[in-house]
């Protein structure tokens, strides 16, 4: 086999991501000349049919894009129709807000570390058949799935498409009574959450660098989950700093209003999902960009646990621009998300009443916040009677739809340039951990991920 | 007639896949969900195909199918069948699957102007103008409603299939599940409006727990009368338009066929 002759790899369908969806990467002797990330989600036209809709229903309407991050719908939508009415919810309505997103973040990190992401690492094909041989690990990880699930359904109802949220706040504020058990479960949550740092910092890491810029929201005194302002650190290319530097660089940031100004979304041929650009330039968002961004505001407990995982230290600007490591990135998240959800349950009080009115009114608002995988931008317009004329919504997987395709290319490049002679099994296996790194949800706007390299068929060059 | 459940006879497990057409995963992530139950069924069935856990993919045939999604593209529409002739047993997993969806709200709308209000290029979207249930493509063996499904309905059928039988499903209202609840009627003490006479048991009646009407998220039940609750739900303050937009939205295209269904 000859990477300067032709081939072409065809993986059916890539496993262990949310949804389904395509790749197409084209070798043209011996340079990637193209990575495409091919999402074929039948679409589903949510933006369409929101239009003509009271604006009291896109919380539990967009909760329905993603099975796996309903909240941080219903949270963005909120965000959005309340700024759209002049409105804001503080105190402990915000609070519960918050521990209920505490929730999505510690089930849907914790789903991704230990079902979808840790057996690439592990060289198994799942979870079920890791418990074949390390039953423990993976019952500790369905442990602290269930704590982060157990906040959903007492404070949600269920854990997927929460019925308990409304604009202004929730339906029923829990009373104390009800809050209380969830702390006795994550507190032995934190501890597997602990073990969870240590497990996967021990994992064997592949050499990358990423050299986007970061997009995440931050807010001060806090790590930025439900609320925050868009903030932007540079490209490392742009500051003349390598690919792989742990330091952090300059950064920007711009109002939630200003969002589809700053940022453009474009389609592409091959993709249902639009693609999103911030100042013509990729840029990735989610875990690593909130640590990289938010870092120094993680608990005291988390930014140990950051510490002794081997990514730095947050207080110093740590920043970790290897994918392949996003996976200890996420497990300091999953124990900030059970060591917050327990700091506001213990200071929690129940609020007068669960929520504030929330009147209609003419115009637009914006909202964003911290998904799971990532920022999510949500966009209504109202008339003077509340009812939605137009609609946008941009999940975290389109806006790093450009740069996992660089990922890809870049993956696969540096094994060429290397001379390392994969086989196409290998570098099919390599690409598809690539697309796992980032944790795409798919299924906000995929259905079917294939794989295919195809090796440009040139004719050989003359002697 | 289609095969019957093959009761689980002490050898060879029987072969659970999960596939997914258009839906938003939650139906299927909520067998990973049964995390005190997860590795027993592992070890009850084999997961010879199920994407979102296993990158391991046997091929059919499988006994037990498990279909989450609706049918929207030609492809799908051809999948779908390619699973049914695949599977010995199938079961759709939730509201896309056994009612079209959310995404059947396209089957009242014109598509052509959805694809060009969401996408710049249009003709770059493969689409149909509906949206399905699985049941109008192929035969199916049983439907599990809810949007989402019911993680403790799931291990019954699950647990049904293992064992030979049928599962036991009420499809009364959810109006049943409040009072075995013990749950105050909203719509009695708080005339707050509630879809629950008319709405497929199953979840738990968690909404009227919570303080708010039912809206509607496991579709219509067994006997439904429309004709009596409309005025109940004018009567606490619901408009014309507002009645229309709750029966079309998680179930639109089911309730819609509901004697009395507002058009």
């Amino acid at each position: 086999m000859t990477h300067r002759g032709s081939r072409v790899l065809h993986v059916g369908s890539l496993a262990r991501v949310e949804g389904e969806g395509a790749l197409h990467l084209t070798v043209d002797g011996g340079t990637v000349s193209g990575a495409e990330l091919r999402i074929y989600e039948p679409p589903r036209f949510f933006e369409a049919f929101l239009r003509g809709r009271s604006y009291t229903e896109p919380p539990d309407i967009t909760a329905r894009v993603c099975g796996i991050c309903p909240v941080a719908y219903q949270m963005s939508a909120c965000r959005a129709l309340e700024d759209a009415c002049g409105v804001t919810v503080d105190g402990q309505r915000a609070a519960l807000r918050r521990l209920l997103y505490c929730g999505e973040w510690i089930e849907s990190q914790v789903l991704h570390i230990y079902l979808l992401h840790a057996p690439d690492f592990l060289g198994v094909d799942g979870a079920v058949e890791l418990a074949r041989t390390q039953r423990a690990h993976v019952e500790r990880g369905l442990r602290i799935k269930q704590a982060g699930n157990a906040i959903l359904e007492q404070l949600g109802g269920r854990a997927i498409h929460p019925v308990n949220v409304r604009l202004g706040g929730f339906h029923r504020a829990p009373t104390c009574g009800e809050l209380k058990p969830l702390a006795e479960r994550l507190r032995r949550a934190r501890d597997d959450a602990w073990e969870t740092v240590r497990w996967v910092a021990g994992f064997d890491f592949p050499d990358a660098g990423l050299d986007h810029a970061l997009l995440a929201l931050a807010e001060p005194g806090r790590y930025a989950i439900d609320s925050g302002t868009p903030t932007v650190m540079a490209a490392p290319g742009s500051c003349g700093v390598s690919a792989g530097t742990p330091a952090s660089l300059p950064i920007r940031q711009f109002p939630v209003y200003a969002f589809s100004d700053e940022t453009t979304e474009h389609q592409v041929p091959y993709s249902t999902a639009l693609q999103a650009t911030l100042g013509g330039e990729r840029y990735l968002t989610g875990a690593m960009a909130r640590f990289a961004i938010s870092g120094r505001w993680l608990s005291p407990l988390a930014q140990e646990a950051a510490r002794e995982g081997g990514l730095g230290d947050p207080l110093a600007g740590a920043v970790c621009r290897n994918p392949f490591r996003s996976i200890v990135v996420r497990a300091v998240e999953a124990l900030y998300a059970i060591d917050e959800a327990l700091r506001i349950i213990d200071a929690y009080e129940p609020p007068d009443r669960p929520y504030v009115d929330v009147r209609p009114r003419a115009g637009t608002g914006h909202g964003a916040t911290e998904a799971p995988r990532g920022l999510l931008y949500h966009r209504y317009t109202l008339d003077a009677d509340g009812i939605v004329t137009a609609a946008t919504l941009v999940p975290p997987t389109s806006q790093n739809q450009g740069a996992m395709e660089e990922d890809l290319r870049r993956l696969v490049q540096d094994r060429l340039d290397a001379g390392e002679q994969d086989t196409d099994a290998e570098l099919t296996a390599l690409c598809e951990r690539g697309i796992r790194n980032h944790d795409p949800c798919i299924s906000c706007s995929a259905h079917f991920l294939d794989l295919t390299v195809d090796h440009v068929r040139r004719s050989p060059p003359c002697p | 007639m289609r095969p019957q459940p093959v009761p689980y006879d002490g050898g060879a497990r029987p072969t659970l896949a999960v596939f997914k057409l258009a839906s938003c995963d939650g139906c299927q992530l909520t067998l990973l969900d049964c995390e005190d139950q997860l590795l027993a069924v592992a070890g009850r069935l084999d997961i010879s195909h199920f994407l979102e856990a296993s990158s391991a993919v046997r091929p059919g045939p499988y006994d037990l199918a498990l279909v989450e999604g609706s049918v929207t593209t030609p492809a799908d529409a051809e999948r779908v069948r390619e699973i049914r002739s695949a599977a010995r047993f199938l079961v759709t997993i939730g509201a896309c699957a056994t009612a079209g969806g959310i995404q059947a709200l396209r089957n009242f709308a014109d598509v052509e102007e959805f694809r060009a209000t969401v996408y710049a290029r249009p003709d770059y979207i493969a689409t149909l103008t509906t949206s399905t249930p699985v049941s109008a493509h192929v035969p199916v063996d049983f439907e599990l409603r809810g949007c989402p499904i019911d993680r403790g309905q799931l291990l019954e059928v699950i647990t049904a299939f293992l064992a030979g039988r049928k599962p036991d499903v009420p499809n009364h209202s959810v109006c049943f599940a409040c009072k075995r609840r013990g749950t105050v009627c909203v719509t009695v003490a708080h005339g707050t409006p509630c879809l629950g006479p008319v709405t497929h048991a199953g979840c738990g009646a968690i909404c009227p727990a919570y303080g708010r009407g039912c809206y509607g998220c496991f579709g219509p039940s067994a006997s439904v009368n429309l004709p009596a609750l409309i005025p109940l739900l004018r009567r606490d303050g619901m408009s014309d338009d507002d009645v229309r937009r709750a029966l079309r939205t998680y179930n639109a295209a089911s309730f819609a066929e509901v004697e009395g269904a507002p058009s």
